[in-house]
């Protein structure tokens, strides 16, 4: 063999790192469902909240007027667009295993961690964008649309742009959770079926329990924990907006964690 | 230049590769052959380090595939076809693939073109028929203009042209001194394409070796006689240890000889012979013969005779 003239040499770490976001971003562009499930996380966050501004005010009593959160009720549209975002994030890498393309691409990137990684940065820079400022719209819409003066709640109050903001970090943070789940269990339905499992089973087995029970795992489930980061007023007994959104990015990494160690130790 | 050294692959109590060692050359064509289910797409898999080997190493070009950074410069492979996103546009799909190792657009619409997919380029790959399935698999092959390439079972699903577009692909890839690898299960295909043959049965290696000594050194070579005086020439023949056998339409098969012997006992016994053939199984008989002990599914003889007699 003749010695090597091929970019081999003139490959850095940092170059190569950038090829592989420009890889994944063409694949994350190249497919439909990137556009649906982003469209339809943007309406829902965006119609829900004109709706509640619209219909809502009418039907709350003044006590409930006082007590209710009204940035999370802004940013009601959170409960349907965040299956769009954890769907996304599970079909951003198990699209590949159910198709085949995984041999492909791990053909074209041996450095497995590093192309996962790729597609970490990529979903969830992308995520980040759509989230925030869907969720910043929904804030918006519902402040033009509503009537009602006692919801009304400016950017600038204390807690709310971190609570506009947070509904664009929650919903991240869950896609990062379908991702490494994905990465996890290499199959669309289990891995989409285990992040709202996780999301929605604990509130309901939770009623099921002793009160001490529950206050006492109640705040750490992760709906709870990350919910905090979206709602103006943290809820009686939870975690504080960080701290429960700090450990809902925990779950999300220790799923990603184990995503990245058996990348390595399994078969394509 | 692909070397195996030892190379074994469980999948449980199945051992789906076993000790195989074997060189793909440079600038010729290697067929690997073998029945279905042999391990040819492990083995494959193997090499460009998609499965982990349970024991033994393969390196192409001297190096294992994982420590490749850029490899598409290095292989190109196809392994099964439409190993790809079916909503994703046949361009978007080699774009993907040729961004992570620095390929650009131009290298991209290169690669269409050459494969003859050029008008398809823009079209969703869901819709492709296995044909262009198999070229646009072929085209990712191509991206890096790599030294080593490797198809498992190219010409599946292609129509005629297609197959003889994949022939001469193949070969001119060979003649500009690659090292190309095809697997197929279909030995006139590779009697055609290949110089080179490695053969596999359950895992095993049963020979690496040229297509032309694959054919002499078989057993089933053996000279076919006509002639009127059959029965004489028969006697004279099994008198000198050489095993005869009577076919139906009065022919005489003689294996264990040639044409030239039997053509001088004729001669020398004053026998007319009005036909004298040598015979030469075909790849598919020499195929068939070495890998009766090592195929894993295949009907049974005479399964439909009555059950009982």
């Amino acid at each position: 063999m003749e010695a090597s003239t091929t970019p081999q040499t003139s490959y850095s770490r940092l170059s190569g790192f950038a090829d592989l976001l420009r890889s994944e971003f063409c694949k994350f562009r190249s497919v439909r469902s990137t556009y649906w499930t982003l469209f339809a996380a943007v309406a829902f966050n965006v119609v829900l909240a004109a709706l509640a501004a619209i219909f809502l005010p009418g039907q709350l009593s003044a006590h409930e007027k006082a007590t209710v959160d009204p940035v999370r009720l802004s940013l009601g549209g959170i409960h349907l667009s965040q299956i769009a975002f954890g769907v996304l994030g599970v079909l951003v890498i198990t699209s590949e295993y159910t198709t085949g393309m995984i041999r492909a691409t791990l053909s074209a990137v041996p450095q497995r961690r590093l192309m996962l990684a790729a597609k970490v940065v990529v979903f969830a820079v992308s995520a980040l964008i759509v989230g925030v400022l869907s969720s910043v719209g929904a804030y918006f819409v519902f402040q033009a649309f509503l009537t009602d003066s006692a919801l009304k709640t400016s950017i600038t109050d204390p807690g709310v742009l971190r609570a506009v903001i947070g509904g664009g970090l929650f919903v991240t943070a869950l896609g990062l959770l379908g991702l490494g789940l994905g990465a996890i269990m290499r199959a669309s339905a289990g891995a989409i079926a285990t992040v709202f499992g996780l999301l929605f089973v604990p509130p309901v087995l939770l009623q099921l329990l002793p009160h001490a029970w529950k206050d006492a795992i109640g705040p750490y489930i992760p709906m709870v924990a990350g919910g905090q980061i979206y709602a103006l007023h943290p809820e009686a007994g939870a975690l504080g907006p960080w701290t429960g959104f700090g450990l809902f990015c925990l779950y999300a990494a220790v799923a990603l964690g184990v995503g990245f160690v058996l990348i390595n130790r399994r078969d394509a | 230049m692909i070397e195996a050294i030892g190379l074994s692959k469980r999948y449980g109590a199945t051992l789906a590769v076993d000790d195989l060692s074997f060189t793909v050359p440079p600038g010729r064509v290697t067929g690997f052959l073998g029945p279905n289910g042999s391990g040819k797409s492990t083995t494959m898999r193997m090499i460009l380090g998609l499965d982990a080997p349970t024991s033994g190493s393969v390196t192409v070009n001297g190096r294992p595939y994982a420590e490749y950074r850029r490899p598409l410069f290095e292989v190109g492979a196809l392994l099964e076809a439409k190993a790809m996103h079916g909503g994703r546009s046949a361009y978007n799909h080699l774009l993907s693939l040729g961004l992570s190792n620095g390929i650009g657009r131009a290298r991209v619409e290169q690669v269409l073109d050459q494969v003859g997919l050029r008008g398809a380029g823009r079209k969703r790959t869901g819709g492709f028929s296995l044909g262009m399935g198999q070229r646009l698999g072929i085209a990712a092959a191509l991206l890096g203009d790599p030294r080593v390439l490797l198809f498992d079972e190219p010409v599946n699903g292609l129509d005629p042209e297609g197959v003889l577009w994949v022939r001469n692909l193949l070969k001119s890839l060979a003649a500009e001194g690659r090292t190309v690898l095809v697997s197929s299960h279909l030995m006139g295909e590779m009697s055609i394409t290949a110089d080179r043959l490695i053969i596999i049965g359950r895992g095993r290696m049963i020979a690496e070796t040229t297509v032309e000594d694959f054919l002499a050194c078989g057993s089933g070579n053996s000279v076919r006689v006509r002639s009127a005086q059959a029965d004489a020439l028969a006697a004279l023949l099994t008198t000198q240890g050489i095993a005869v056998v009577r076919r139906a339409d009065g022919a005489l098969t003689i294996a264990g000889t040639t044409s030239e012997a039997v053509g001088q006992i004729a001669r020398a016994n004053g026998i007319a012979l009005q036909e004298l053939s040598a015979h030469q199984p075909s790849l598919e008989e020499r195929f068939m013969e070495l890998t009766r002990g090592s195929v894993d599914y295949h009907a049974a003889d005479g399964a439909i005779a009555p059950a009982s007699e």
